[in-house]
């Protein structure tokens, strides 16, 4: 496996300008000899779909919901950075570049961060273009928010459903291109397997959720935009639905996974309640805008929080951050929650939690301000707790949320496997070892939106494709093998339920390899895995038929793949001795229990090769260089 | 808790379906009512029978993909709420309560409490959208939008498509949906210049779907987990007469 991060030479302010400049074009009249697989539907797909399309190629797009529109990208919150500087507070394309590589504890590649604060511009002038209502200021103009991790405002944003009237923008673009005739939209269709042909990525399997047949698809390219996979933990804050299994395929298949330790962990959802959990729900960081964060000073108080008094309080937040406060970086704040609650400090019920206490902004701006700003998100508190957020504060605690990690791309966002392109949460390149809030919409768009329209035609003007159908050998024999593990998976006819082994997977992992990891714990969860992962094979039990609408099954195959990739998971975390962003290793931190890199031995991308099951996966590494940005530790006091 | 469940079971579109009885033992009031199911799923499985096909994604009520009747009642008996982010506590022990899918002809039952919605999709594809190719737009502060305009466009924009709308109303009319777009665009100077356009398109493509006309029932705006407002109809009964109004010209 060889790793060319092909970024473009010449000073950073103009790489992504030169590089668009070197792209070979393809005729507009040839666009449309061209066939493009868009894997997923959200930000990063939709856009991508819908902007290959008005360029001319002929584009498939898949999702396994209903509709492209429910694609996890709508359930965001909070906004989306751009470098408007509208504010006129000092914000830039540079201190945004500079924001998220620092936010990332220097983990991320530098060109590909400066291309992303570049595109930013253009993201929001394309999205209010396509009708997207964000919140405006009595003159007209767009409003903005703080975020965690930057001292501009610079975060635009659509009340607390930025995620929703982004995605619903896309989808929108999308639909246009379905009416069209450029794209056909495939829903409630999964990717089981990736088709490489001579070395190249020419095509997808797919089982469509309805009836259950499994298809094969050719093109001349496929573009995986999958999302995330925090749901490897069982409990995470995403949709039920979201997997790792369309990367993990693409992994099997030769594809370099990257990073894959760096999770990230929320610090504002919602505790968990109890054994019947089924998810985490996420309360936006915007409310960290106007909510103090607090603990009682003294472990074991019981006292319903309006009876403590404010000198037996710790804003604990404030106290280390002084500069950032309560807007302290994610990774940051969620590790701080967790020192709180592993001292006996936490509140509710099994001290799993901290206080988020919007008392003092009520006192200061006004209840109707207050329920302007976050009304939907203190709604949506009362009704899954029970409390009203108004009078009592709402209790927080850090749960998964996003993943940096994700398979291995170049500058033009293509994988190791040539034309297999990867964007938005799906890949690895921009947010480093801890994305800041409001980048992840961001990154979706720029990759979908302006980037891979762009260099996917110069991998298809330069590349010599053959032409190829589903009648190949490679199809065929991906076919027969999705159907073999389907086979296997409904004739086990164990004992234990799909849910009760994702649960026991979760656990462990969130024990282990969760917001703190150590030497000891990761070399447990190694040998866990292995054999927990054999337990499913063995015991595990799917109802229904392949042949039909068979929800059971589907979630069968996704864990089936989070038990292979959980593996890598660990084995990456205990390879990465240092501790940087997401990724806090207990055995590598500084007396005020902040995260300590080793840049002398570790600022490289580790991109890991599958070699096998139950084979170690070889590891390479992509050296990160910072010619703009001097490393540092970070400091956010 | 416990409860009794009397729950619609249909293998597939062809399948006639009908009523079959569970009892949900041992629910914690913090369970969210899907929480409820996966319990009574979890049991069916060991069981040997076959789970209760139910669509959901998101579980924070704003994916749109869950979705069915609870008593007679879209999303069940709270208001502004979907039914992922209706919780136990609402509930008694020993209550009774009846599960049916969205009933609507443009809505086929897929199996269970699952129906099949891609009709909404082909409404959106009617005109649901800007034309604005990729890269053409100017700064994005270039076009101002008044505050009570943005807020407007907002309040119609939350529309998840969930289908509470269709299966409340006694015509089985998605007019609530529809126009909920139509407003979302018309409402922001950027949506102007295919307005017309769009109101005609879209309402034929919502007849042409088999959804039935809108009677003033008012029943979809009390069903939605979104709270849109009929308001909405009436704006897109405006725009729909005023472009009759103009020559096929004039459209645009």
């Amino acid at each position: 496996m060889e790793l060319r991060a092909n970024v473009p030479d010449g000073p950073l302010a103009q790489k992504w300008d030169r590089h668009r400049f070197e792209l070979k074009l393809v005729n507009p009249a040839n666009k449309r000899k061209y066939s493009v697989i868009v894997v997923g539907s959200g930000l990063a797909g939709a856009s991508a779909a819908a902007t290959m399309s008005e360029l001319g190629y002929q584009v498939r797009c898949f999702c396994y919901q209903d509709s492209p529109r429910r694609a996890h990208s709508i359930a965001a919150q909070g906004g989306i950075n751009a470098a408007k500087n509208y504010q006129a507070d000092g914000d830039s394309v540079y201190r945004l570049f500079y924001d998220t590589v620092k936010g990332g504890d220097f983990r991320a590649r530098e060109a590909n961060v400066y291309r992303l604060a570049q595109i930013s511009l253009q993201i929001m002038d394309h999205c209010v273009a396509t009708g997207v209502p964000f919140a405006r200021e009595y003159g007209g103009y767009l409003a903005n928010r703080s975020f965690g991790g930057a001292q501009v405002s610079r975060t635009f944003y659509a009340r607390g459903q930025t995620g929703q009237q982004l995605l619903l923008g896309c989808y929108q673009q999308l639909e246009k291109e379905v009416r069209a005739g450029g794209v056909e939209m495939h829903s409630r269709h999964e990717m089981l397997d990736l088709v490489v042909v001579d070395g190249k990525a020419r095509g997808i399997i797919t089982r469509d959720l309805l009836t259950g047949r499994v298809q094969a698809w050719a093109a001349d390219a496929v573009v995986l935009a999958t999302g995330g996979y925090a749901n490897v933990f069982f409990l995470s804050t995403n949709a039920k639905g979201c997997n790792v299994t369309a990367a993990w395929r693409a992994h099997r298949k030769g594809a370099g996974f990257a990073n894959p330790c760096f999770t990230q962990i929320h610090p504002t959802c919602l505790p968990p309640a109890g054994e019947h959990q089924s998810k985490l729900t996420l309360m936006s960081e915007s409310l960290r805008n106007d909510g103090r964060v607090w603990v009682p000073i003294r472990a074991g108080d019981t006292r319903p929080p309006h009876e403590i008094p404010d000198a037996e309080r710790d804003y604990y937040l404030e106290r280390f951050y002084p500069s950032f406060g309560n807007l302290a970086p994610r990774d940051i704040s969620s590790r701080r929650a967790k020192e709180m609650v592993d001292e006996g400090r936490g509140v509710g019920p099994g001290g799993i939690g901290v206080y988020l206490d919007f008392r003092d902004a009520i006192q200061r701006l006004g209840r109707d301000t207050i329920a302007e700003r976050y009304g939907n998100l203190f709604e949506m508190y009362e009704n899954i707790t029970g409390e009203n957020p108004y009078q009592t504060p709402m209790r927080i605690y850090p749960a998964p949320h996003y993943t940096m990690g994700g398979l291995w791309v170049d500058y033009n966002l293509m994988s190791t496997i040539p034309g297999l392109h990867v964007a938005g949460e799906a890949n690895f390149s921009d947010h480093g070892a801890n994305r800041l809030g409001a980048s992840a919409l961001m990154q979706g768009l720029a990759d979908g939106y302006f980037v891979l329209p762009l260099t996917i035609g110069d991998y298809l003007v330069r590349t010599k494709l053959d032409p190829v159908d589903t009648d190949h050998a490679a199809f065929r024999d991906a076919e027969r093998e999705v159907n073999e593990r389907t086979r296997r998976m409904l004739e086990t006819k164990g004992t234990r339920t799909v849910t009760e082994i994702h649960r026991e997977l979760g656990a462990l992992l969130w024990e282990k390899c969760g917001m703190a990891r150590n030497a000891t714990g990761l070399r447990e969860a190694i040998a866990r895995i292995p054999e927990l992962r054999e337990e499913f094979w063995r015991t595990v039990r799917v109802p229904g038929t392949g042949a039909s609408f068979n929800q059971q099954l589907e979630y069968a195959g996704r864990v089936a793949d989070f038990l292979e990739f959980a593996e890598l998971l660990c084995i990456d975390a205990l390879d990465r001795d240092e501790s940087c962003g997401g990724h806090f290793r207990e055995e590598h931190q500084t007396e005020e229990g902040e995260a300590r890199r080793d840049d002398e031995h570790f600022a490289h991308a580790s991109v890991w090769e599958f070699t096998g099951i139950g084979s170690p996966p070889r590891k390479h590494r992509e050296e990160l260089t910072f010619e703009s940005v001097a490393l540092a530790q970070r400091s956010y006091k | 808790m416990n409860l009794t469940l009397h729950v619609w079971r249909q293998s597939g579109p062809a399948d006639a379906g009908r009523f079959e009885t569970y009892r949900a033992e041992n629910v914690s009031e913090h369970s969210s009512f899907l929480e409820m199911l996966d319990l009574v799923n979890e049991r069916l499985i060991r069981d040997g029978q076959e789970p209760i096909a139910f669509d959901h994604d998101c579980r924070e009520g704003i994916c749109g993909m869950c979705g069915f009747m609870i008593n007679g009642v879209p999303h069940g008996p709270l208001p502004r709420t979907t039914v992922c982010q209706l919780h136990m506590r609402h509930y008694r022990d020993g209550d009774e309560l009846w599960l049916e899918p969205w009933r609507a002809a443009a809505f086929p039952v897929l199996r269970d409490l699952a129906v099949d919605r891609a009709a909404f999709d082909r409404i959106i594809q009617a005109g649901g959208y800007i034309t604005a190719r990729t890269g053409s737009a100017p700064d994005a502060h270039a076009v101002l939008v008044p505050k009570d305009n943005a807020e407007l466009a907002m309040d119609a924009a939350e529309c998840i498509a969930c289908g509470a709308c269709v299966a409340a109303c006694p015509n089985a009319s998605a007019m609530l949906f529809t126009a909920a777009k139509i407003a979302h665009l018309g409402y922001l100077p950027q949506g102007q210049p295919e307005r017309y356009r769009r109101a005609v398109e879209m309402v034929e493509m919502h007849d042409q779907e088999g959804f039935g006309h809108c009677t003033n029932h008012g029943a979809c705006q009390t069903a939605c987990p979104k709270d849109i407002s009929v308001d909405y109809i009436a704006r897109l009964n405006r725009d729909f007469r005023k472009s009759r109004l103009r020559r096929p010209g004039e459209l645009a």
